[in-house]
């Protein structure tokens, strides 16, 4: 048994296990701090920083920082929560997200999230950006206009599939998702039941001939805000 | 791809163990020899070294001096930086195209010549400057750029392209160059002269952890710019728990503005290593790495023949000058071109032959660092710092600077002033002081510590540059009345928007998302809200941020915001009635109209 760990997020008292993550340990608890690309499964990532938390006052990422005996932990405090409402706007405003009529609407984390935090539009202007789409593969298609950069693919395909069929190129903003093949994804050993391909939170990567099959009403996020399940434990 | 060219691949694959740490290497000289890594030549690599495609892709597309498209045998980098564009590149620029027949980011017919922008080169005291591969070329004019085109194109080889030779070892038949080193002022640490092996005879007379307890004594803190204790740092990694321990040497020396570690690498690489085999000895490591940026390659050799002779005096090697069971040696790991590699982890992923991606931390370089062993990184002019205090002691060291900032600083003072060059002050001396040394005549504002620092107003010369003032890293720009600040600003936001690893949201888009504002604000455009917005989407970035690059990227404007806010102020304009004042309706519509044919 690893040692037992005892801090605050705000202000209630949590029980942890040593060398747990402050995201870990909430999830336990029952406390959801909103995340894109933190997934259960997978190493720890930190990049879209929508788990920002202030940790004894510093501003950690949630899904990264190891909880310690005393910690203080601030989530739903306003200043938080403003560095996480203006992050999901810039992760809308990056890509090319048309809600209404993406096959992930209502089972899509980032529209999820938007919901939750009450976000109508963004403040910031949109980017528009021209992104590449690769729909060699029968069974996959990649969208990346709609992708987040969260890397869970990435991760997934290595640590749960034990391939290697996604990787980040470039830098900045041209970095992108790219595949493990010169041309497309049918050139990769992708496979359409591979945990890399239902990893995807937002319509990046897309299963072909199962769009809007769910209807209106009975989707993941229909009934329910997303972290529901986590508060309801 | 023919099989001559197949074969030069692997062989280069081979020759460096085919080995996937070895990847940055393998990269460049792939890159050297081919122009450029795509196609079926990241095929070969990476069946070479056992990787999949896509990683030698994501590796070799990071960096700005690997190119994924054919490039000529000679790359032209022509540096644009604000102090470059101060000194009037635009004309050099102008000159180069014209001549070559060629825009920026293309390549001659005849496949030969290619030209490129980049950012700061580490020559800002002599801009305008280039980068023709790897020879330096400094205080270019319009003339220079159509004498390089003209030589290059009767077939000169570029590494006998005619030029003076600078000063000091520039002149050394290894270096060959002309860049100067413009010491302006010498200090007692840094320029003094120096022994080798007069620092190391003392530290292996006492025990590692004496080692380390005369940084703490000397109170010594690392002059990347960060200032963390040496000693802590080093006793981290000392007590820290691994099979093998390293010592890297951060010389990425990226900040625009910044060239003093050019300067130490030049005159006083003989202090670095022995700074370098000082810190092995106090942790216990056995290897140590000098990450050289790429823009320095015109150094290795130099750096490469010190190496020699301190292996050959026995101050590397196996017992280190004869103290048994101390092995120590020194490799140089040479970078790509990114900034973010300036960033520890960013240099250790490098290092490792991947990606310039920052580590998330913890743990720390010092638990879990290269190759996932306890690794202490430390600042060119720190390690210096630390091989004179094991010469002359602690309490020498600290009877300079101030009580929270010992010894001496190297400042990079450059752009409005008469004596642009390298500065060695005690902590302590203020702004003005420094401006009055480097013989600045009208100084309206000053950008200390880079773009991802301050910039200072004239109300705040008095300043002192410490660790708890003025904290830099030693980057001083000066600018006239005369220069268009926000003009500067904006610069520094692309430079951002650049050198961004992109790993991180807040980083990636929030600088694109300032910059936008920016640019309305200084079209004209701007309303007073928009300052606000800034302001908060400033923060957020700041505080968001994954690592030191994104941390300190909104910096530009938050401080103009603070310490200019008049010049922002005169370019925003309220709202009347319904519409911005900024708004013209007219010429919103004007396209529509033409389409729809409405007059």
């Amino acid at each position: 048994m690893s040692k037992s760990i005892t801090f605050t997020i705000d202000g209630v008292e949590v029980t942890a296990q040593a060398g747990q993550t402050i995201l870990q340990a909430a999830d336990a608890a029952g406390v959801y701090i909103p995340r894109l690309c933190a997934k259960t499964d997978l190493s720890p990532f930190g990049a879209c920083r929508v788990c920002t938390v202030l940790a004894d006052g510093r501003p950690q990422a949630a899904c990264t920082q190891p909880v310690s005996e005393g910690m203080v932990v601030e989530s739903e405090i306003p200043k938080v929560q403003q560095i996480r409402r203006d992050i999901i706007e810039m992760l809308f405003v990056e890509g090319n997200h048309y809600c209404m009529f993406c096959e992930k609407s209502g089972n899509c984390e980032l529209q999820a999230l938007a919901y939750r935090f009450g976000i109508v539009a963004p403040k910031y202007p949109y980017l528009f950006p021209q992104r590449e789409l690769d729909a060699s593969h029968p069974d996959i298609f990649i969208d990346r206009n709609r992708c987040i950069l969260c890397g869970r693919c990435v991760r997934a395909s290595k640590e749960l599939d034990g391939k290697n069929v996604f990787q980040f190129v470039g830098r900045g903003p041209n970095k992108k998702v790219a595949v493990n093949a010169e041309a497309g994804l049918s050139d990769t050993d992708v496979a359409v039941i591979d945990e890399a391909i239902d990893a995807c939170p937002v319509g990046a990567i897309i299963k072909k001939r199962t769009g809007y099959r769910v209807p209106i009403g009975q989707r993941k996020y229909d009934s329910k805000p997303i972290g529901s399940d986590i508060e309801t434990k | 791809m023919n099989k001559a060219t197949k074969a030069a691949v692997t062989e280069i694959c081979s020759q460096y163990g085919n080995d996937r740490g070895n990847m940055m290497d393998i990269l460049r000289a792939v890159q050297e020899r081919l122009g450029g890594i795509y196609g079926e030549t990241i095929d070969i690599i990476a069946e070479s070294v056992s990787a999949p495609r896509v990683e030698v892709e994501s590796t070799a597309s990071f960096y700005s001096f690997l190119s994924g498209k054919p490039t000529g045998e000679v790359v032209i980098r022509l540096c644009n930086d604000v102090i470059d564009k101060m000194y009037r590149v635009d004309r050099v620029a102008a000159a180069f195209s014209e001549e070559l027949g060629i825009g920026f980011g293309e390549t001659t017919a005849d496949g030969k010549i290619t030209l490129e922008w980049t950012p700061c080169i580490g020559m800002c005291d002599q801009a305008p400057a280039a980068l023709v591969n790897d020879e330096v070329m400094t205080r270019l004019s319009t003339d220079h750029a159509r004498d390089i085109v003209a030589s290059l194109k009767s077939g000169r080889e570029y590494y006998k392209l005619p030029h003076e030779l600078g000063d000091g070892n520039n002149a050394h038949k290894l270096v060959h160059s002309m860049v100067v080193n413009h010491i302006r002022r010498p200090g007692a640490v840094i320029f003094a002269d120096f022994q080798p092996g007069a620092g190391l005879a003392n530290a292996l007379g006492m025990t590692p952890v004496e080692v380390i307890r005369c940084m703490k004594i000397a109170r010594l803190r690392g002059r990347g710019g960060a200032g963390f204790p040496t000693g802590l740092k080093w006793e981290f990694t000392h007590t820290a728990d691994g099979e093998r321990k390293f010592v890297i040497c951060n010389a990425d020396e990226g900040e625009p503005g910044t060239f003093k570690d050019r300067v130490i690498l030049t005159e006083r690489a003989d202090l670095l290593f022995e700074g370098m085999t000082i810190a092995g000895y106090a942790v216990g490591s056995d290897a140590g790495v000098l990450y050289l940026r790429g823009e320095y390659t015109y150094l290795r050799r130099h750096l490469e023949r010190i190496l020699g002779e301190r292996r050959e005096a026995g101050l590397l090697g196996e017992n280190v000058r004869g103290k048994k069971g101390f092995d120590f040696d020194i490799r140089i790991q040479m970078g790509a071109g990114a900034y973010i590699c300036g960033e520890e982890t960013a240099l250790i992923s490098s290092c490792e032959g991947l990606r310039g991606d920052p580590k998330n931390r913890p743990p720390f370089p010092a638990q879990k660092g290269f190759l996932g062993e306890p690794t202490v990184v430390n600042n060119v002019e720190t390690l210096c710092c630390a091989a004179r205090i094991m010469e002359k002691g602690a309490a020498w060291f600290s009877q300079f600077g101030t009580k929270g900032s010992a010894g001496t600083k190297l400042l990079s003072v450059c752009g409005d002033c008469d004596r642009p060059g390298v500065y060695e002050v005690n902590f302590g001396t203020k702004l003005s002081e420094v401006l009055e040394m480097a013989e600045a005549a009208d100084p309206a504002a000053v950008q200390v510590s880079g773009p991802s620092g301050e910039m200072v107003a004239p109300g705040d010369f008095d300043r002192a540059i410490s660790f708890d003032d003025l904290a830099t890293g030693g980057s001083i720009m000066v600018f006239n009345s005369k220069r268009d600040l926000l003009g500067i600003v904006a610069e520094f936001m692309d430079f951002f928007i650049d050198e961004s690893c992109g790993y991180c949201t807040p980083c990636r888009v929030g600088n694109v998302l300032l910059k936008e504002r920016l640019d309305k604000i200084r079209s004209g455009q701007g309303c007073p809200e928009d300052l606000d917005y800034l302001q908060a989407l400033g923060e957020t970035v700041k505080t968001a941020s994954r690592c030191g690059l994104g941390q300190t990227s909104p910096n530009p404007i938050l401080t103009t915001l603070a310490n200019f806010r008049q010049l922002y102020e005169a370019l925003v304009k309220p709202a009347t009635g319904e519409l911005l004042a900024t708004f013209d309706l007219e010429s919103a519509l004007s396209e529509a109209k033409a389409i729809a044919q409405h007059d």
